[in-house]
């Protein structure tokens, strides 16, 4: 495969199975240096597998797979040298304190005990948990357990920053917290791969992202360019009291959008002016329970492509 | 790079261990084991008391009531000194089999440890083998602490006796090995009764309290077959300074279990923790 040096990862027809299972079924994408790539979808889209198979902890079953230019086959400690990996599941020692976390995890990399002691100072800082840097791990918060699963993943200086669903389970402070400091990671250059189900996470930190839906790409691009290409600049959301008022709008509702798409509890909208479609459908006679114009976002471009929401 | 990967099989067990040890990277497994009990210290003193509360109430005390107990030659000994070599064997087997078996689960399956060293350059080999060597350094400590406990009780009759270290450390080897690779097949914590169903026993009946003469003739060939005899009889040896070159069909059984039992736990982890 004749991989321009520049791709960090690059997959073609990459499959996983598990028995009889197919998690990955055939995917191809490309991942550049210093860009921040989301792999964007719900939960059992195929998208922790593809993670762990770049990451090299599990093997490829088949299609083509290089990161870094290397092969995983053969070359998995040499790539994971230069990786950094936040995964889903907590994985944070807890045995042991905050900074022995981390001391332990950089001699994992081989890295020697003053090195480590410098880098770890600033990773707690970056982390902000330089004032529980003796405590144990266990009553850590979750955030505060991300931040320094984070902060482990970076001992080595990784060249790339692989994160599996990094902000689920957390509040939402924690979460912009923890989105701030991936940021700032971004600023300075690291590459960032992620997996995230919520949408809003992919168009804060991404800078170009795949959406995955069982086990395949259902599209690509940056997230403004699917936003434009799949779905439209505004969307009214239109909410009834009961499915039977939803039902019996519908037919009022034809035309007076590019596109209309009725929901299980709502019926979406899709228009280039949110607030005149907004005004045609009160003129047909319309009189939904809530009315809401919003810009179109990529959990419009996720129905499109599959027909389902992120959260099914 | 070729079209089509297949399924990868895990890398063969036996080049992967010694790629392991060629690089010294299980020594990492080691120290972070090293910097938990920094701060547990008197969890791993525990394990010492153990054995050598058992020696002072069966070998000093239950010793008072017995008679002298003949170990061949014509050489008779008092019980104590007779009995305290098995407490030896015994110290190094218990000292490996919970740190391999019941930590070692917890580790693997809950506190997800070993997800999160492999996500680095390390390997499975580097996890199995690491483990294994830990237990190796915890039965040489005890090892060490309670022969000087027998000195002490001057219990210790030939200089052969400094070799009762290494020994020790090779029936921990023996018993490590295995206890990882079992616990690859355990399930929950139900199944660690298996452990006790099986430590027991041999902790009871393997020469550890009385010779092997005092079994039923069958029994006694059984006995001659299962590991921590192997262990007993060798410590006693070395501590009777009762020397021969039988004593390495001893220690090469105790070897090639520790070997097997490390190929077999690298074996499984790849398949169970490199999906």
């Amino acid at each position: 495969m004749a991989s321009s040096p520049e791709a960090l990862v690059e997959a073609r027809s990459l499959t996983k199975r598990f028995g009889r299972h197919v998690a990955v079924d055939g995917v191809d994408f490309r991942i550049e240096r210093g860009e921040a790539f989301g792999f964007l979808g719900p939960n059992g889209a195929g998208k922790s597998s593809t993670m762990r198979m770049i990451g090299c902890v599990s093997p490829v079953t088949s299609g083509e797979l290089r990161v870094l230019g290397m092969d995983p086959a053969g070359d998995g400690p040499r790539i994971r040298a230069r990786l950094g990996v936040v995964p889903q599941e907590d994985t944070l020692d807890t045995e042991l304190t905050v900074s022995d976390n981390l001391t332990i995890y950089g001699r994992y990399f081989g890295l020697s005990r003053t090195v480590i002691r410098e880098r770890a100072d600033e990773l707690l800082e970056f982390a902000k948990l330089t004032e529980r840097r003796h405590d144990r791990v266990d009553p850590l918060s979750g955030g505060m357990k991300r931040r320094l699963t984070i902060a482990r993943a970076l001992i080595n200086r990784p060249e790339a920053l692989l994160l599996d669903e990094p902000t689920t389970g957390l509040d939402p402070q924690a979460r912009h917290l923890l989105w701030e400091r991936l940021y700032r990671l971004k600023q300075e250059g690291v590459t960032l791969v992620l997996t995230t189900h919520y949408m809003e996470e992919a168009e804060q930190l991404c800078d170009r992202l795949v959406i995955m839906d069982r086990g395949r790409i259902a599209g690509e691009g940056t997230p403004r360019d699917l936003v434009a290409r799949h779905a439209t600049r505004e969307v009214v959301e239109l909410r009834f009291r009961s499915a039977s008022d939803l039902r019996a709008a519908l037919p009022r509702l034809a035309g007076v959008a590019e596109r209309v798409e009725p929901l299980a509890d709502r019926v979406l909208a899709y228009t280039g002016d949110g607030d005149a479609t907004a005004a045609a459908i009160a003129d047909n006679g319309v009189h939904p329970a809530a009315i809401l114009v919003r810009r179109g976002t990529l959990e419009d471009v996720f129905l499109v492509l599959t027909g389902r929401t992120l959260e099914d | 790079m070729s079209g089509l990967t297949p399924t990868e099989t895990p890398t063969r067990p036996e080049g992967a261990v010694a790629t392991a040890i060629a690089g010294w990277r299980p020594l990492r497994l080691v120290e972070r084991n090293v910097l938990v009990y920094r701060r547990t210290w008197y969890v791993l003193a525990a394990g010492l008391f153990e054995p050598i509360l058992y020696l002072l109430s069966i070998g000093l005390g239950v010793g008072a009531l017995v008679g002298p107990v003949a170990v061949g030659g014509g050489r008779e000994v008092p019980y104590e000194v007779f009995v305290a070599p098995g407490m030896l064997a015994v110290s190094a087997m218990n000292g490996v089999v919970f740190d391999t078996t019941f930590n070692f689960f917890v580790k693997y399956k809950y506190s997800k440890t070993f997800d999160a060293v492999l996500a680095t350059p390390l390997e499975v080999a580097d996890v199995a083998v690491g483990e294994s060597a830990w237990a190796l350094v915890r039965s040489g400590a005890y090892a060490t602490a309670f022969l000087l406990t027998m000195v002490a009780l001057g219990l210790v009759q030939s200089w052969w006796a400094v070799l009762a270290v290494p020994a020790a450390v090779l029936i921990g080897f023996a018993f490590a090995g295995t206890g990882i690779a079992a616990t690859t097949w355990m399930r929950s914590f139900v199944d660690f009764d298996y452990v006790m169903l099986v430590v027991v026993p041999l902790f009871l009946f393997s020469a550890t309290f009385f010779p092997l003469g005092r079994y039923p003739q069958a029994l006694g060939w059984a006995v001659r077959v299962t590991p921590l005899y192997q262990g007993v009889a060798l410590e006693r040896a070395l501590v009777l300074g009762d020397v021969g070159w039988g004593l390495l069909l001893h220690a090469g059984y105790l070897a090639a279990m520790g070997t097997a039992g490390v190929w077999v736990a690298t074996r499984r982890l790849a398949i169970l923790l490199r999906r």
